[in-house]
């Protein structure tokens, strides 16, 4: 079989904002996974009822390890368990890793700019971590749309260096004195643009198309624009 | 062979008895769908039940409410094993609609605005046991529900009940809808778990 | 204002692994009603529990359709005029 379910691990739990979490997982003989690329997870309740959810791996490759961040959805069904309920050393079923086209090669030498709405941030984390772990050159701009600042994650490491910039904005309620008033994403936010820039635009189906329909407008070249929707905002909990 | 998740239960309540075999009780209404949800201006909305000879019978939105109208209550059970019970609707029988049509076909071909179709032998739409619905539960029905107007045939799994419904053919022979065509039940007995062809 | 309730090709990546042994998200497509060439990945998506269907972005007619039933993996392939994967070139 090209893509078995293999039974993943829970190692350790790690709280990202209050309402979201990161599942650190070990697979036995994981095959190793380039950034950008998702798991399924399949839940099998004690009666047969099984439900299955794709979710971002937010982790550079690191041997049978990976990471997954979940945000809590209170009306979801499976975020509440993995959030709060899923314990360490449990068993998960796992199939991965899954995507051939949203993934950027870590061998890449080209300018990229990583747009994220909400949890869309983070398979651009897997990118930002491994352009890190192998101290690419790659000139990276991290652009982060958030709601509040209770829904950042990774507040750590959205810190810039000399080879990535982070832009971090606030749609909803920004901090007192943030220099840019809360609101939607815009061109401005997103330029100036340069068609040799490779764009991965990941978060809520809405999110995408707005920011992909600007990015174009701005004159990023369409072709290397590369898109992951995640439905609407809420769903797949 | 999966294996289970300890701790996992989903967004199950206790299990009915009202419940076909593989259903699960839902509390929201999960929404569904094969496609965008279709734009139809209630000016031009028609309704319109095509006889096996080509006789066209229409009805305008104007029309369709101006008919005779009933409350059912029903049950509603999905193929992806949700359920719904005591589900409140407002709509026109097909009994009304189909009063006056002369036929002698067997079978019905439903469509819907957006190309979506499905199919059910005809005395299924019969006899208290289909409506065209505008309203569920005390509202006018919402687009990402099938507004204006849906095909409530509670009795079968609910992908028979077609949303954005706008006509229904009546054919000599059974013809497979959208999803019939790929691989789901012909008929759709919930009771008898006929969800995939063969089952 | 209805929000849009599809995802993309991507989320079928890992159905189709199940009957391909390489990933398809970036395998091209060419829609049967418009001519557009999009990438399975830029498909909307619209997932229906066992059914889904992947429109062209530009006319939204289905692409592709996909069932899983427990017994089969029903691949719909009427709506593209041809599927291109990538692949390694023969001999390496």
């Amino acid at each position: 079989m090209a893509l078995p379910w293999r039974v993943a691990r829970l190692v350790a739990r790690r709280d990202e904002s209050a309402t979201a979490r990161t599942l650190v997982l070990h697979v036995d003989d994981w095959p190793g996974h380039l950034p950008g690329q998702h798991v399924d997870l399949r839940l099998t309740a004690e009666d047969g009822y099984s439900a299955q959810r794709s979710y971002s791996i937010a982790s550079a490759a690191d041997g049978d390890s990976l990471e997954l961040t979940v945000q809590l959805l209170p009306t979801g069904e499976v975020s509440p368990f993995l959030v709060n309920d899923y314990a360490i050393g449990d068993p998960i079923e796992l199939r991965g890793p899954i995507g051939g086209w949203f993934v950027w090669a870590p061998t890449d030498p080209r300018p990229v700019l990583l747009v994220g709405g909400g949890s869309g941030v983070v398979p651009l984390m897997a990118m930002l971590r491994t352009h890190r772990d192998i101290a690419s050159r790659a000139p990276l701009r991290l652009v982060y749309s958030v709601r509040s600042p209770g829904d950042v994650v990774y507040v750590d490491e959205l810190k810039p260096t000399e080879e990535v910039d982070v832009t971090l904005l606030y749609t909803r309620a920004a901090p007192p004195e943030w220099p840019r008033p809360a609101g939607r994403v815009t061109p401005v936010d997103l330029g100036p643009s340069d068609p040799r820039v490779r764009v991965y635009v990941c978060g809520p189906t809405g999110f995408v198309e707005a920011a992909s329909r600007q990015l174009v407008a701005l004159g990023y070249d369409e072709r290397q624009i590369r898109t992951e929707r995640f439905g609407p905002s809420g769903s797949q909990g | 062979m999966a294996i289970v998740t300890p701790g996992f239960r989903g967004r199950r309540s206790a299990a009915a008895e009202r419940l076909p075999p593989g259903q699960y009780l839902a509390e929201d209404f999960p929404v569904l769908s094969a496609g965008p949800t279709p734009q139809v201006p209630l000016d031009g909305w028609t309704f319109t039940i095509t006889t096996e000879a080509g006789q066209p019978h229409s009805w305008s939105w104007a029309e369709l409410l101006a008919l005779p109208r009933e409350t059912p209550t029903v049950d509603i059970h999905c193929v992806t094993k949700w359920s719904k019970l005591d589900t409140t609707w407002e709509g026109v029988s097909l009994d009304t609609l189909l009063a006056d049509v002369e036929t002698s076909a067997d079978f019905a071909l439903v469509h819907s605005y957006g190309a979506y179709s499905t199919n059910l032998p005809l005395e299924d739409l019969l006899d208290g046991k289909a409506w065209i619905a505008f309203r569920y539960d005390g509202e006018d029905l919402a687009p990402e529900h099938g507004g204006p107007a849906r095909l409530l045939v509670p009795h079968l799994y609910f992908w028979k009940s077609a949303k954005w419904v706008r006509g229904i053919q009546l054919l000599h022979e059974d013809e497979p809808g959208f999803w019939e065509t790929l691989g789901y039940h012909e008929y759709g007995d919930p009771w008898r778990e006929q969800r995939y062809a063969g089952d | 204002m209805t929000e849009a309730t599809y995802t993309d090709g991507n989320a079928m990546a890992g159905p189709l692994a199940e009957l391909f042994s390489v990933d398809v998200s970036a395998a091209a497509t060419t829609c049967a009603g418009c001519g557009r060439r999009s990438h399975v990945a830029q498909l909307h998506v619209y997932a229906s529990g066992p059914g889904a269907v992947a429109r062209c972005p530009g006319c939204q007619d289905p692409v592709l359709r996909y069932v899983r039933t427990p017994a089969a993996a029903i691949l719909d392939l009427r709506g593209t005029v041809s599927l291109v994967i990538p692949l390694a070139a023969s001999g390496t």
